[in-house]
């Protein structure tokens, strides 16, 4: 099974990944090399396994409804690129 | 030839938790920008998100009040996608599992009811705020929501109407809010709605290209959207033009929808279960424990109204969708008052001076055991119905009960003949020409006349022993 260059590019960008033409081509390969194990793995028969949800053997874990601390606001945003007042500021987000 | 829409809505709407969905910030609405937020909702590595045992439990009211089933398995998914106001660059969201699923509403159009099916409803987090306007470097970032818990509400392509879309959402609004989920605001984000949209000829069974609908901050401009994206689309078609997949944003002030994300990138999430959060399996018992905890629903009070107490359909309508005048009449007809006669009260005298003052039952003092107090001194003859009347305005703006209220400024009916015979007779004396007029056969000038009496006692004459009264002395029975 082989996966071509533009479906690596399409994931790339989905992953907002830049990748140089030679990424492309290296990275095309492997993942194929990857889909082709996951074909012999489909060799299995698998007719009366349900899918995995989780690799836990855990059910209904949760907490109540409380409020506890939050961070404070320097805290917070210490990691911010860029802050305003008690803002993450960030570069424009353009719609359409 | 003629088109028809086919529309299907999805509503989301913020759950009233303390807490936010994941994390113990609280969910609460506004905030210093910032002030909400931990590791957990601000997507830091390394950190375990765990689920709001209320945030699940709120979902299943809200599926069971849609007459939903609930799923006994269900699961978190990872929907992908990047967008600056969610830091994870991930949504915490339920993908082929929803909590509920195939329930339905019911809608009343001029066409008579119509059942709307609801495809699913499953639980994910909300995202960040982001403001742009008057920001020259960039876009600001607040996660005070980000994480907040939300259910998203899928209907089937049942909706034929721009019009049916609204009583749709006004719908599962009402619901909301008797379930008492959510607050269900719009104007603050708490329900939003997306629309799918698409056209085909009318009698065709064939779904046409959907377009999706963003933006719409109001029942009203659901609907206008709605009927704009019908119009586009249909010039389109007529044009020889094909509709293309798309998501277009609703421009409120110019009242149109434009283009805006693109194609390849929208619905392109892969989602995969969350490794963070484990199953959830959901029994019978826990089920049935939240389906007791259930109150009466919207359409249960209607049929209720209209069975048990015989209130016009369109007065049982309009107390239903209100919450607080629905609360206040059921507590009125409990304290003991006359339903029909409660029903009208509110109807007509409260509801309309709740519009004059532009408030809600709430904000003015009157109780339910004012209005069932007020009905009791009409039965029993105390005050007549048109003293009644300012003797609610009063009670509404002081919270004095009725019976004080009336003895304070003597409004108590004069039901007492000797007393009124007196104030009669100068009411015929006044008015020769009336009094000609019946004694001559016109018998309905007794009608001024009654008036006239009312008027002199100011309002206080019993209206029915004055008519008596009146009609003996111009007989001359008396």
């Amino acid at each position: 099974m082989s996966i071509s260059a533009g479906e690596v590019r399409h994931v790339a960008e989905l992953a907002r990944m830049a990748l140089s033409d030679h990424e492309v081509e290296e990275l095309s390969a492997q993942l194929s090399r990857i889909l082709d194990h996951m074909e012999t793995l489909r060799e299995l028969p698998t007719d009366d396994v349900e899918p995995t949800a989780h690799v836990l053997p855990i059910r209904n874990v949760w907490r109540q409804d409380t409020v506890g601390e939050s961070l404070p606001p320097d805290a917070a945003l210490a990691n911010a690129p860029e802050r305003r007042g008690n803002y993450f500021l960030v570069p424009k987000i353009v719609e359409r | 030839m003629r088109y028809e829409m086919v529309v299907g809505l999805e509503v989301h709407i913020e759950l009233s938790t303390e807490s936010k969905m994941f994390c113990d910030c609280s969910a609460k609405f506004g905030g210093e920008a910032n002030t909400h937020v931990c590791p957990v909702c601000l997507g830091m590595p390394g950190v375990l998100p765990v689920p709001n045992k209320k945030a699940i439990d709120y979902a299943m009211r809200a599926s069971l009040a849609l007459n939903c089933q609930i799923a006994p398995f269900t699961k978190f998914d990872r929907k992908n996608y990047h967008y600056p106001d969610m830091p994870k660059d991930y949504q915490i969201s339920q993908y082929d599992k929803p909590i509920g699923s195939n329930g339905y509403v019911v809608i009343r159009t001029d066409k008579g009811d119509r059942r709307i099916g609801i495809r699913r409803l499953h639980m994910e987090e909300d995202t960040g705020k982001s403001l742009h306007e008057g920001v020259a470097a960039g876009s600001l970032l607040d996660f005070n929501r980000a994480g907040v818990p939300l259910i998203e509400i899928v209907s089937e392509p049942d909706i034929r109407t721009a019009e049916e879309a609204r009583l749709y959402l006004q719908k599962i609004r009402t619901i909301m809010l008797y379930t008492g989920v959510s607050d269900v605001k719009m104007e603050e984000g708490s329900m939003r709605c997306d629309a799918n949209i698409s056209l085909r000829p009318e009698g065709s069974s064939e779904f046409g290209t959907l377009v999706e609908i963003k933006n719409m901050n109001s029942f009203r401009s659901v609907q206008r959207a709605l009927e704009y994206e019908a119009a586009r689309q249909q010039s389109v078609l007529e044009s020889g033009g094909r509709i293309v997949r798309e998501t277009r944003h609703w421009d409120e002030g110019r009242g149109v929808t434009f283009s805006s994300r693109s194609k390849e990138e929208a619905h392109d999430y892969r989602y995969f279960p969350d490794p963070d959060l484990v199953p959830l399996e959901i029994n019978q018992e826990w089920v049935d424990e939240v389906r007791r905890a259930l109150p009466e629903l919207p359409d249960q009070r209607f049929r209720r109204y209209v069975e048990e107490y015989n209130l016009p359909a369109y007065d049982a309508r309009v107390l239903v969708e209100d919450l607080a005048l629905a609360g206040f009449f059921d507590e009125a007809v409990a304290a003991g008052a006359n339903p029909k006669a409660a029903s009208n009260w509110i109807m007509v005298d409260l509801q309309g001076l709740l519009k004059g003052e532009g408030k809600s039952i709430s904000e003015v003092k009157i109780k339910p055991s004012h209005l069932t107090q007020l009905i009791d001194l009409i039965e029993k003859a105390t005050i007549s119905g048109k003293i009644a009347k300012d003797v609610l305005v009063e009670v509404c703006f002081t919270g004095k009960d009725p019976e004080s209220v009336v003895k304070e400024k003597g409004l108590v009916q004069i039901t007492d003949e000797s007393a009124l015979i007196k104030a009669a007779e100068e009411v015929l004396a006044a008015n020769p020409g009336p009094v000609e007029d019946y004694r001559k056969g016109k018998k309905n000038a007794i009608g001024f006349l009654v008036g006239q009496l009312m008027k002199a006692t100011r309002g206080k004459a019993n209206p029915g022993l004055a008519n008596d009264i009146l009609r003996k002395l111009l007989d001359g029975s008396v």
